[in-house]
């Protein structure tokens, strides 16, 4: 790489090529991960757009905003848009693209092209969701249940179902591409054992990835056909079972919640490590955990269907697994809480997003508990209790992690500091905006207010109102970090190559890192967070 | 990027490798990824049919009883031999016999392309006999070994409603085998590949493998419910 | 790099060994064996496809050695997805 002496700044991934071409003929995953993140974030803004209409339909108990077919379509382009073109894409997609390869020392994934072929799926598949929600949309909610969407609905139902169709390829190339590349790019002397722990986490999704979404694949083709050709698959006119959609459905679709989760589980342990100066506590178990929910997983997914009708021995079994599932996610949060112990604790604004994750997510997740429990289940099933847990998940817990992450790892992104000011304000904004907006969500539900309803009778109004004030809070916490983040770019410090004086290679090569992460291919000799090393030898972050 | 030019420079390594086996297992890595997602593609037809054959046998039996064993064994047989062709192909390609590669992809293509023409008989006499789902379904059979109990016809229809969505999309899959035969073909005929550089020829091996594997699954199943009454 | 090449001699061989077994499936199915019609015709099935992968596949001798792996970690979920299926429909009185 021929570096003039006249371009004052090093040769990084940023301006190694100049113009639109470079970046959308682009095989590197820095670039790509880029990509990713400006389309992921116009879906976000979308999708929170149709999130805000839901909350504003829902200040006044009369379906005044808004008619009942409106509504239905504005919460299903919500659920679809920022389930499979926001949650499942967001972390592995942004911050696995750009992280995974420099955390094992290699200089890209497996398949760079296939890289940027998965983003060209989900640019695709984007575009066909964008396309059918102007032409009409869609009023089945993101679950597609037949028969409505096979023999009743009459909106777009195929289009939608293409688009999730395109999009679900694009995140089993990305699945693939990383599991082949954790087992066969690795540097030298990065051992299983020394693996970051975010690079465990996407590796547990990417199996997820793998293997779940063909499934939700097919299942989808089949909703088309029954629609398009009449074939009988799902239709009960023919003898079919509308549960069977429902359970080949969820064997993706709950196993997909840990698509979501688990990349953002990994950037927890990385900010806890990292912000408490210590190794993390029960390395092993935290990675191994991870592997143990992408398979425990794939056993739970009936527990969505205990009032669908389905026999009551298998409601048993699936309550009894479901339990399984907390024990991993229970391992994590210990084993996080315990690595804060006597840890030399700094609020920074990522490490102010970890300990929001914790909290949401340990909320989120017991009330899982609850609704694995048949016998609760049937009294709170949708209902807003629903809504409120895995909000508390999907958004408490992955966009926390997503935001803690892209504030940990932005001075590496951009080589550019975002303003700590801001950034932990931010945090502040939507850590009480969030539980402004879903808690009373949870008091909604328990007293049975049902989901995906227009209007609800006026006793429901004072808690809407609190939610829907909330969401509004909600709303500015996730515009500040866009517009402090595209103010750092030009505006902000210049970053160090380590500014938090953190472990892992990718604080090793410069930032932003050159277009093949190192210089040279980094020799690992020592164990992963190794702090109690480096704070011996700790120093003030040298500034370039 | 100096580093690299220690070994000797083997065209086909691509940058971000560090060595041409670590290449190689990763593609061949990545190649059986991908053909897991296609098992368990394959996996929710599969788990669709066994529910249902399951919940409605004597009616399964009864339309799976018109299907063409004839031709359904005849077809079996071409895709056995395209199998055999594929990994002949792939020896070829191991062994550097350029002309035999061409000759044996273009055989596959051609043995691939009997099969879907075999299948489409098939598929013309459904239509002719009103065995495709929809409003003209007609079916009027007897439960094998009941000659008095008529199937239930909505219930052959959901046979053939899963008949012509696996088929269907292992014709599918066939299509792309073949496509992609079609373009290796012209490739090995101007010298691309060498016995140091063949993954494309092993890997669409591999997938023509696979969607021979599907078949010999949905033969079975398909042609074979209680053909003994 | 030494990779094994198979001898063509072997590759018809088992060739062979799969157009028996189609044979013998259509054959055995002519005959009444009760419930184990389908489970014969499912063995013979799965005996095509394991000398299919381990040989026309080469998973016998490959050199990478995570495919043994990836194949049962397929097979297990496959599994787990019409077992755990099953034991709904299983369990439930039909219509």
């Amino acid at each position: 790489m021929a570096t003039t002496a006249v371009t004052p700044e090093r040769a990084n991934y940023l301006n190694a090529e100049y113009g639109v071409k470079s970046w959308l003929l682009t095989v590197d995953h820095k670039r790509i991960a880029l990509l990713y993140l400006l389309s992921v974030t116009l879906f976000f803004f979308l999708g929170g757009f149709f999130a805000l209409l839901i909350r504003l339909e829902l200040l006044t108990p009369a379906g005044d905003l808004m008619q009942a077919d409106t509504y239905n379509k504005v919460f299903t382009m919500h659920g679809i848009i920022m389930v499979f073109f926001f949650l499942i894409p967001v972390v592995p997609a942004v911050l696995g693209n750009f992280l995974m390869p420099i955390m094992i020392g290699a200089k890209d994934l497996a398949f760079p092209r296939i890289n940027l072929l998965s983003w060209y799926l989900y640019v695709i598949g984007g575009l066909l969701i964008l396309h059918c929600m102007l032409t009409g949309g869609v009023d089945t909610g993101w679950t597609f249940y037949p028969p409505f969407s096979t023999s009743f609905s009459n909106t777009k139902v195929v289009e939608a179902g293409l688009a999730v169709f395109v999009s679900g390829f694009s995140s089993i190339l990305t699945g693939l591409n990383f599991i082949v590349t954790v087992h066969r790019m690795r540097a030298p002397g990065m051992t299983w054992d020394r693996l970051p722990l975010f690079v465990w986490a996407n590796y547990a999704t990417s199996i997820v990835m793998i293997l779940g979404t063909p499934v939700v694949a097919i299942t989808i083709v089949l909703v088309a056909l029954e629609r398009t050709l009449h074939l009988g698959i799902f239709d009960p006119k023919l003898g079919g079972d509308p549960l069977l959609f429902q359970h080949l459905f969820w064997f993706y679709s709950h196993p997909a919640v840990y698509i979501m989760i688990l990349p953002s589980m990994g950037v927890i342990s990385e900010l806890i490590t990292c912000f408490s100066r210590k190794r993390v506590f029960g390395y092993k178990f935290v990675a191994l955990s991870s592997v143990a929910i992408a398979v425990l997983g794939f056993l739970v997914w009936a527990h969505h269907m205990f009032v669908a009708g389905m026999s009551l021995y298998a409601g048993l079994i699936f309550s009894f697994l479901s339990f399984f599932v907390a024990v991993p996610s229970a391992i994590k949060v210990f084993n996080w809480t315990a690595t804060l112990y006597k840890g030399s604790i700094s609020f920074t604004t990522p490490m102010l997003y970890a300990f929001g994750f914790l909290g949401l997510f340990t909320m989120g997740g017991l009330t899982g508990l609850f609704l694995a429990a048949l016998g609760v289940d049937v009294h709170v099933t949708d209902t807003y209790f629903i809504v409120a847990h895995f909000h508390y998940i999907m958004v408490g817990g992955v966009l926390m992690g997503y935001l803690g992450g892209m504030h940990f790892w932005w001075p590496k992104i951009s080589g550019r500091m975002y303003p700590e000011f801001w950034g932990k304000l931010s945090a502040l904004i939507v850590f009480l905006g969030f539980n402004l907006t879903f808690f009373p969500q949870f008091i909604l539900g328990y007293m049975g207010m049902p989901r995906r309803y227009w209007q609800y009778p006026p006793e429901f109004q004072i808690l809407n109102v609190l939610s829907t004030a909330g969401a509004s809070v909600l709303a500015v916490g996730y515009l500040l970090p866009m517009i402090y983040f595209v103010w750092s770019m030009r505006y902000g410090k210049p970053a160090p190559d380590n500014p938090w004086n953190a472990a892992g290679l990718e604080w090793m090569t410069s930032s932003p890192p050159p277009t093949y992460n190192f210089d040279e291919t980094p020799v690992v000799t020592w164990e992963a967070y190794n702090y109690e090393e480096l704070n011996k030898k700790e120093e003030v972050p040298v500034e370039r | 990027m100096s580093d690299s030019e220690v070994a000797v420079h083997n065209p086909a390594l691509r940058h971000h490798f560090a060595e041409v086996e670590q290449q190689r297992n990763a593609s061949s890595l990545g190649m059986w990824l991908f053909l897991v997602t296609e098992v368990m593609f394959f996996g929710g037809m599969f788990c669709a049919y066994l529910v249902y054959r399951t919940a409605h046998f004597g009616d399964f039996a009864a339309a799976s009883s018109t299907l063409d064993l004839k031709l359904g064994t005849i077809n079996t047989a071409v895709l056995i031999l395209s199998s055999l062709t594929v990994v002949m192909a792939v020896w070829a390609a191991q062994t550097g016999k350029q002309k035999a590669l061409v000759m044996y992809l273009l055989l596959t293509i051609v043995l691939g392309l009997a099969f879907l023409g075999v299948k489409g008989v098939e598929y013309a006499e459904k239509f002719e006999k009103h065995h495709v789902p929809g409003p003209t379904f007609h079916f009027a059979g007897a439960i094998p070994g009941h000659p008095d109990h008529p199937a239930d016809p909505r219930h052959a229809e959901m046979f053939f409603s899963l008949y012509f969505v696996m088929t269907g999309m292992h014709a599918v899959h066939m299509i792309i085998g073949i496509g992609l035969f079609a373009f290796l073909a012209f490739k090995a005929s101007r010298g691309a590949y060498t016995p140091a550089y063949f993954t494309p020829i092993e890997n669409a091996g591999l997938y023509w493998h696979f969607v021979d594997i599907i078949w010999i699954y949905l033969f079975p199943l398909l042609y074979l419910i209680d053909r003994h009454k | 790099m030494s990779e094994h090449i198979s001898s063509p001699r072997l590759y018809v061989g088992i060739w062979l060994s799969l157009m028996v077994l189609t044979v013998v499936t259509v054959v055995a199915a002519q005959i009444d064996l009760g419930a184990f019609n389908t489970i014969v015709a499912l063995t013979i099935a799965s005996l095509k496809a394991v000398l299919v992968v381990l040989f026309f596949m080469h998973v016998k001798y490959a050199h990478e050695r995570m495919i043994k792996p990836v194949i049962a970690a397929a097979l297990f979920f496959l599994f787990l997805l019409l077992a755990l299926s099953m034991a709904d429909f299983a369990t439930r009185l039909w219509i």
